[in-house]
């Protein structure tokens, strides 16, 4: 079985770190993936997004089919609903609640929150509320790993200790800050649906 | 052991472990990463290679082949529009043969991700009558390039490796195996294979038409071209590239009709003709343009047995994707693709406080002056300046065409006439329009922004360097007309006058306007401050 997600923001949200995690907690744990990305400009405020496919066996297609998502990730909402067609109908819609507003015709907040309610399996978080909190905006991203976590066929440790490789050389500090930011991420994720395995 | 590797730096890797001596490129999306890996490797494993970005795709080719030709191998990486620019070395040098192995990747676009079109390089491949390796996934690619340079080295020729935008830019694990060591410097006793004058021409033409029954006896045996008999002979499919992992995510390992999995060119017709034979249909799946499916529609009797883009069984344009490959399949309907109205979409944007800016408001100014359809613009990130909110340029075609634009349309009667481009793409090829514009004396004004970085791609050392004055004046332009200007919101008005002086000036001017981008690390803006002329 193959477990699909999408990640998806704006260009320096952390959504090719948040990929990078998930990249390498695979290889730790025996699990094949594959990870395409769209960048090139993305750095420039446009959409950035990312298809990652977990599986233990041959993974053909590096972009998910349609209808094919089990999750989408986002770091913000309106990006979040550029990916609603690849979405399963029983898939999760996960998202941080603070928009981006760098364009003119950004629409109504509210509707946009509307109509990520009207599917049945959705987050909608105060992931960079709480990052800031724990003294870096920059870290939902981790927050948002952290609810995956409960998603994907990875164990918490397999993707704690990658996330501790991936920062180790920026210091003990902003590794456990990141530590700190997933285990959050964990809480936000309700009971009924998180993993008994750790 | 596996690595975590995007496909072009599966590419890069392959291409280290096949004893290159050499990497030459100029930057470009989707092909970047290859040449900044290998760089990277470079100085962190002390691997003694050449790993420099060159001018242009042009200069990149050329010297690949002198290396090739002093017995090394070498690497070319490029963008798919890049080889436009490198077809003239590459048509000649399929007639000069190469020496040391010579692999030039490129890769396309399809969908123009980031591109201006979405041209499939099999095509020039093709023209050029030599081999094309197009792996389907990480490890291929990987292991295709050292069999690209052995396959380089038994023909003589160069061999192109074409990646598409998804392969190049997906991650997946990858095992390395022991890398070959480094050929020898070694110079032919007898060199007239080179010399391209035209008796040797001729022969040495003759000689590359008699390699295609020996470059197809390659793709006949090669490793890369896999031929699986199916259960069910209604329909035969040719999957090429990475298209055959959109074939294989409907079926996993059980389908049931024959296919061939295409990734070395010439088309192997030994294999298409068992498909031919045995089938009902053939569908051939392909990223990019219906190449494969127009040669097999002229090499059968019965064109009405193969389909594909031609036949509207799949998008002419446009990449690929699971869902478009099921309809073609008759395995799934057209689904709803739709966004929701709400979602709006985000374009990239130059990024705060960019020196662009102030250029295009300093110039925008201008416009409500001198009227709208008089500037010229080329490839960067100031080609933004085409979009809202500017809507600055009128053009925007390829890499150094705003110079020679500007002056074909002043030679017209257009006034004033104005040309905006990057430092690097001056350097790639706006040169040479410059010279063209001094000789005739055209009136034309030309701003290079110059932010000291081939920005786009991720902020490359720009080959312009401190050069730029420097190549203006040693080109003839006046040096009361050699302009420097800093695009500051405190300098808008000063800049304004400026510009406006050289658009009366009646001959050709250029304007440095010159700051640092933004995204360069404060090391590189402080060497950049150093070295610039306000």
């Amino acid at each position: 079985m193959t477990t699909n997600i999408i990640l998806a923001g704006v260009g320096g949200q952390g959504i090719l770190t948040l990929a990078g995690v998930l990249d390498l907690a695979c290889l730790n744990n025996n699990f094949l993936f594959k990870q395409s990305e769209i960048h090139g400009m993305s750095q420039r405020g446009g959409s950035v997004h990312s298809h990652v496919r977990i599986s233990e066996n041959t993974i053909y297609s590096d972009i998910i089919p349609l209808k094919g998502a089990d999750a989408i990730v986002a770091t913000e909402p309106m990006e979040l609903l550029r990916y609603l067609h690849y979405l399963k109908p029983e898939g999760w819609l996960i998202t941080d609640n603070e928009t981006v507003e760098n364009i003119r015709s950004y629409p109504d907040k509210e509707s946009l929150f509307e109509l990520i309610a009207q599917h049945k399996n959705h987050l909608i978080v105060n992931a960079t509320e709480q990052a800031r909190k724990i003294g870096n905006a920059n870290i939902s991203n981790m927050i948002l790993l952290g609810i995956l976590s409960q998603f994907v066929p990875l164990k918490e440790r397999g993707l704690k200790a990658a996330i501790k490789t991936l920062f180790e050389h920026k210091g003990e500090r902003i590794v456990q800050m990141n530590i700190d930011a997933f285990e959050i991420g964990i809480t936000l994720v309700p009971d009924n649906f998180r993993k008994n395995e750790h | 052991m596996r690595h975590i590797v995007l496909g072009n730096e599966a590419v890069a890797q392959g291409a280290i472990d096949a004893g290159i001596s050499g990497v030459y490129a100029y930057p470009g999306t989707p092909s970047t990463e290859i040449t900044e890996y290998i760089i990277k490797k470079n100085k962190t494993g002390k691997l003694n290679l050449q790993a420099t970005w060159s001018s242009n795709e042009k200069t990149a080719l050329e010297a690949a082949l002198g290396m090739s030709y002093a017995g090394k191998r070498a690497l070319v990486a490029m963008k798919h529009v890049g080889l436009n620019v490198a077809m003239d070395a590459f048509m000649n040098m399929a007639i000069s043969g190469i020496n040391g192995g010579l692999v030039l990747v490129v890769a396309d676009d399809p969908s123009m991700h980031s591109s201006q079109n979405e041209q499939d390089s099999r095509y020039l491949a093709h023209f050029a009558k030599v081999p094309t390796i197009e792996p389907s996934n990480q490890q291929e690619a990987y292991d295709g390039i050292r069999h690209a340079f052995n396959l380089s080295e038994r023909l003589k020729m160069p061999v192109l490796y074409r990646l598409v935008t998804r392969l190049a830019h997906s991650r997946s694990l990858v095992s390395f195996n022991s890398p070959d060591s480094k050929s020898d410097f070694k110079i032919l006793s007898n060199t007239d294979r080179f010399k391209l004058v035209p008796s040797k021409a001729r022969e040495q033409y003759d000689e590359l038409i008699k390699k295609q029954s020996v470059i197809s006896a390659e793709s006949a045996e090669s490793p890369f071209n896999q031929l699986a008999i199916g259960r069910e002979t209604s329909l035969g499919i040719v999957a090429c590239g990475i298209a055959y992992n959109y074939l294989m995510e409907h079926f996993q390992k059980n389908c049931p009709y024959y296919i061939l999995k295409l990734s070395q060119y010439p088309i192997p017709t030994e294999q298409i003709k068992t498909i031919y034979e045995k089938c009902d249909q053939i569908l051939v799946l392909e990223e990019g343009y219906p190449f494969v499916e127009e040669q097999l529609g002229n090499f059968f009797d019965k064109k009405s047995k193969v389909i594909g883009k031609l036949t509207q069984h799949l998008n002419r344009t446009g990449e690929l994707n699971p869902d478009l490959v099921a309809i073609s399949l008759g395995i799934s309907k057209v689904k709803n693709t739709e966004l929701p109205a709400i979602v709006k979409p985000r374009l990239p944007q130059l990024c705060e406080g960019c020196g662009h800016i102030d250029l295009f408001n300093s110039l925008n100014e201008i416009k409500k002056e001198i009227g709208d359809g008089k500037i010229f613009g080329d490839i960067g990130c100031y080609a933004l300046g085409a979009l809202p909110p500017f809507e600055t340029i009128n053009t925007l075609i390829d890499m150094g065409a705003s110079i020679p634009m500007a002056k074909g349309a002043a030679d017209a009667g257009l006034r004033p006439s104005i040309a905006v481009i990057g430092d690097s793409t001056f350097t790639h090829s706006g040169i040479t329009g410059l010279l063209d514009c001094v000789n005739d004396h055209a009136p034309v004004t030309i701003i290079i922004s110059d932010n000291a970085a081939i920005a786009m791609t991720g902020g490359q050392e720009s080959a312009a360097k401190t050069k730029l004055k420097n190549i203006c004046l040693g080109i003839g332009v006046h040096p009361d007309h050699v302009r420097i200007m800093e695009p500051l919101p405190k300098n808008h008005s000063k800049n304004i006058s400026l510009i406006k002086e050289e658009i009366d000036y009646q001959d050709v001017s250029v304007i440095i306007s010159q700051r640092a981008c933004v995204r360069l690390s404060a090391e590189r803006k402080k060497l950049a401050k150093e070295m610039a002329y306000v």
